[in-house]
């Protein structure tokens, strides 16, 4: 309903005429009068909830109503301030703080929680309700984020973030009344279920009931330890967002007050990971001009692997589309391969002596660490990640006051870096510098150290245009992994052609990650204006012009997809189930010496009809009368989806099943038992 | 409903199964049909099992923390396996006032529950507490099984549990 800017289009927000324009709820119009009214479960990106209650005001003629939920309507006369709201603001937080488990200054958001913000915006003076006092169990079985659902509120947000934005649903609100809470399903921890550890429920979280898993600690021993030579990465991404924290402006340039920072807390090297980013540019242009030529070489699209929680959220939930990701290593993954094959030997200490810690503003980057294909010689390449906020913990605990220190910069080789890779902070960015890459060695030129502006911007699919050896490819950006899902379903389906797709989980890209400092309205947006600045002021705007990474491969690793390429720079996949450990027990034959037949019931074998399997073989097993020796299961996951219905019979995995081809396998078996 | 022979017979199991499967068909797999969904499926197996939860769930293309969080949401279903005979002690507020707690107390004792426990270690008895029945005028009531046992006092408890006759274990098989 379209109207121009008359009376007829304005409300009175306490006494004063205000525009509605766009807003599409009460809130959104009262705060744009400037009137910051407090809320807990209002995301502008998420659904409307309406469970807080902090945001109502007195609307005339109607009363009392939340204002997140309520349509604007043009005539309006809305009031925040009375008493009586006063009043229902202050029991709301009241009763909050009374059913959460404070915790005071040991809590990991002391410094920036919210509820004890909004307490002290609506004036509570005491709690005069009784603490629940609940004392659930914490859950510290992800490797990215820790909950300790004692101290939820409830207000959900964390539940509409991960369904709404990501598609994964991974929490979900449980039981009823008092006994509600919010968790993973049938209880279970978040490493236990398909959480993809993006974090980004951590990230709205107005307490401390999810937190990105803390590795302060540990990371304090290494650095302290006497026969340790510790070494840093830090992402593009940390760069822009880590002076919030020492109030300073969202996107203020703090590279090298971080990097000096980073060597008085005592690590012996300071590298950054945007050399690694250029790396794979090189390496994954190299395998995207591979899978151009020849499709025996892999499918297109190619999908990036920059993003761990992508990556995950492919192995679960779209594991038929694992040979569209990039065999490539995230640019940390990188930086660990090649730290652990040419530091030892460049600073001159024994290989177990080498620390390498990561700095992210992700806390996937902590579950990718601990990946284990990112193990080699029986430890983790990667020993710890910190979040862009944990380092800063550590600069205050440590007593440093970044704003006061001289810049310093990077070690070198792996402190050399282009704009390009700088560019892998925010969404677009990956494509941005392949494209820039692309159009150097493959195309005219004329472009490759161009603003790409197609790939910018806040559009939830951007797509650019570039031609190749006379070819026209066209790369597609997406971030949130909803988004994501719906762009690979398009691409099925054949609505959309794409021949390379980044995709990074967060909405934005990593200057949004879980592991930023918590971000005032608007300082996203200043972050990835950062990372764009940043990129103009480097010397050299494409990672083809990066000299270390071009030494590097005659030195040490070949040529873009060479045999030591792959073994430092490249990973694997798998399929992965999406809960652990539920298996269902359908027949259970004779205790002992059974033989044990399982069928995937997960979704790839169910679309390929497993389930039919799964009837047929029952069937036989009664007609063969072989109840008491065949014990026949189902399960989720096999983790062979690419090749479902799969089915495994005693240790045999077969694959593309059918009833006939189990049937025989069972009896071979059985036939070859020993008797008696 | 079920009067099933035993629960890990082969046969029962497995067809037992095969019915969940004929159920979320006959919905036509559709997500808003969860409910009379894991109706029926608590009729076949007396409560909702995890990886039955999670099948329906993978059947439905929805996460399994919603299918969960449906399942613990309302009374009716019952994640954890049911004893053989449920026992309902009714807490409304004529059957409260009316001292319908030391009977409770007395059949958590005579059953040798612990606090918090509600089925018996032999999967014999599950006792609950509900919060009307309908039938106050015969405050305080106590339906075992099927029968509707009304003006209780904690001394007659024991009688009427060992007059439930006991189903012999082991047979069918």
């Amino acid at each position: 309903m379209p109207t121009t800017a008359t009376a007829a289009s304005t409300i009175t927000v306490d006494g004063r005429t205000v525009p509605i324009g766009q807003a599409r709820n009460l809130l959104e119009v009262v705060r744009a009068s400037g009137v910051d009214l407090p809320t807990f479960c209002y995301h502008s990106e998420l659904s409307v909830h309406g469970a807080c209650r902090l945001c109502v005001v007195d609307v005339k003629g109607r009363g009392v109503m939340a204002s997140c939920s309520t349509p604007p309507e043009a005539g309006m006369e809305v009031v925040t301030r009375t008493e009586p709201l006063r009043r229902m603001r202050r029991t709301s937080v009241e009763l909050l703080l009374a059913a959460h488990n404070p915790e005071g200054p040991s809590c990991d958001r002391a410094a920036a929680c919210e509820l004890q913000d909004v307490a002290r915006k609506v004036g509570v003076e005491r709690v005069r309700f009784k603490p629940m006092g609940r004392d659930l169990p914490l859950d510290r079985t992800s490797a990215a984020v820790h909950r300790d659902p004692s101290k939820c509120i409830l207000c959900g947000d964390c539940v509409r973030m991960c369904a709404e934005v990501q598609g994964v649903s991974a929490l979900d609100f449980a039981h009823r009344g008092a006994a509600t809470t919010v968790q993973p399903a049938f209880g279970r921890g978040l490493g236990e279920v398909d959480c993809v550890g993006c974090g980004q429920c951590a990230r709205v979280c107005p307490t401390a009931a999810l937190i990105p898993a803390p590795e302060i600690e540990p990371a304090w021993k290494l650095l302290t330890a006497p026969s340790t030579t510790a070494v840093a990465q830090i992402a593009p991404a940390v760069r822009v967002a880590i002076g919030e924290r020492f109030g300073l402006p969202a996107g203020a340039e703090t590279t090298g007050r971080m990097v000096a920072a980073l060597r008085r807390l005592g690590f012996a090297k300071v590298y950054d990971t945007t050399f690694t980013a250029d790396l794979t540019v090189w390496e994954e242009g190299a395998e995207f001009v591979r899978r151009l030529r020849s499709s025996d070489e892999g499918p297109l699209p190619l999908m990036t692997s920059c993003c761990p929680a992508w990556v995950k959220w492919v192995e679960q939930f779209r594991p038929d589309a694992l040979p569209n990701l990039s065999s490539c290593r995230s640019p940390q993954g990188m930086f660990g391969g090649l730290a652990r094959r040419l530091l030892p030997k460049a600073l001159g200490i024994e290989a177990k002596d080498l620390a390498v810690v990561s700095i992210m503003p992700c806390t996937a980057k902590k579950a990718e660490a601990a990946r284990e294909e990112l193990r080699s010689e029986g430890r983790r390449e990667i020993d710890h990640v910190l979040t862009t906020e944990e380092l800063a913990r550590m600069i205050d605990g440590a007593g440093i006051r970044l704003g006061d220190l001289e810049p310093e910069p990077f070690d070198q080789p792996f402190g050399m870096k282009t704009g390009a890779g700088l560019l892998f902070g925010a969404s677009g960015g990956v494509a941005e510098a392949v494209l820039r890459y692309a159009d150097a060695v493959l195309g005219d030129g004329s472009r490759r150290d161009a603003v790409w502006e197609e790939v910018r911007g806040p559009g939830a699919l951007r797509v650019a245009t570039a031609t190749i050896g006379g070819r026209t490819i066209r790369v597609g950006v997406v971030s949130g992994l909803r988004n994501a899902g719906q762009v690979l379903d398009d691409v099925k389906a054949g609505r959309l052609a794409l021949d390379i797709i980044e995709v990074m989980a967060c909405p934005g890209g990593c200057v949004n990650g879980a592991g930023q400092p918590r971000p005032a309205r608007g300082a996203v947006d200043s972050r990835t204006a950062a990372i764009h600045r940043a990129d103009r002021c480097e010397h050299r705007q494409n990672s083809a012009d990066n000299e270390e990474v071009g030494k590097l491969y005659k030195n040490t690793l070949g040529e873009p997809g060479s045999h030591t390429s792959h073994e430092l720079l490249h990973t694997t996949y798998r399929p992965r189930r999406r809960i652990d450990d539920l298996d269902l027990l359908l027949t259970a034959g004779e205790p002992g010496g059974k033989l044990l037949t399982t069928v995937c019931l997960g979704t790839s074998c169910h679309l390929r009809g497993s389930q039919g399997v799964l009837r047929g073989l029952l069937d036989a097993v009664d007609a063969k009368g072989w109840g008491a020796q065949v014990d026949v299961r189902a399960t989720f996951c096999l983790e062979q989806c690419a090749s479902g219905p799969n089915c495994k019979i005693g240790k045999e995995v077969l694959t593309a099943t059918t009833v006939d081809k189990a049937v025989a396998e069972i009896g071979a078996q059985l036939a070859a038992r020993p008797q008696g | 409903m079920s009067t099933c022979a035993c629960p890990t017979q082969p046969a029962t199991a497995a067809h037992r199964f095969q019915r969940v499967g004929a159920i979320i068909e006959r919905h036509q797999r559709k997500p808003e049909r969860l409910i009379p969904i894991l109706q029926e499926v608590q009729e076949e197996y007396r409560y909702l099992p995890r990886e039955v939860l999670s099948f329906v769930a993978t059947a439905l293309d929805l996460s399994p923390a919603k299918v969960f969080g449906v399942a613990t949401f309302y009374a009716h279903f019952a994640l954890e396996p049911k004893g053989r005979t449920v026992v309902r002690v009714c807490d409304g507020t004529a059957c409260h006032v009316k001292d319908s707690m030391p009977i409770f107390d007395a059949i958590r004792g005579h059953l040798k529950l612990a606090a918090g426990q509600h089925t018996s270690a032999d999967m014999e008895w599950t006792l609950e507490k509900v919060s009307c029945l309908g039938a106050c005028g015969l405050a305080p009531v106590v339906v075992i099984g099927e029968q509707v046992h009304g003006q209780l006092a904690p001394g007659m408890v024991p009688a009427l549990l060992d007059a439930v006759a006991r189903p012999a274990t082991g047979s069918a098989a």
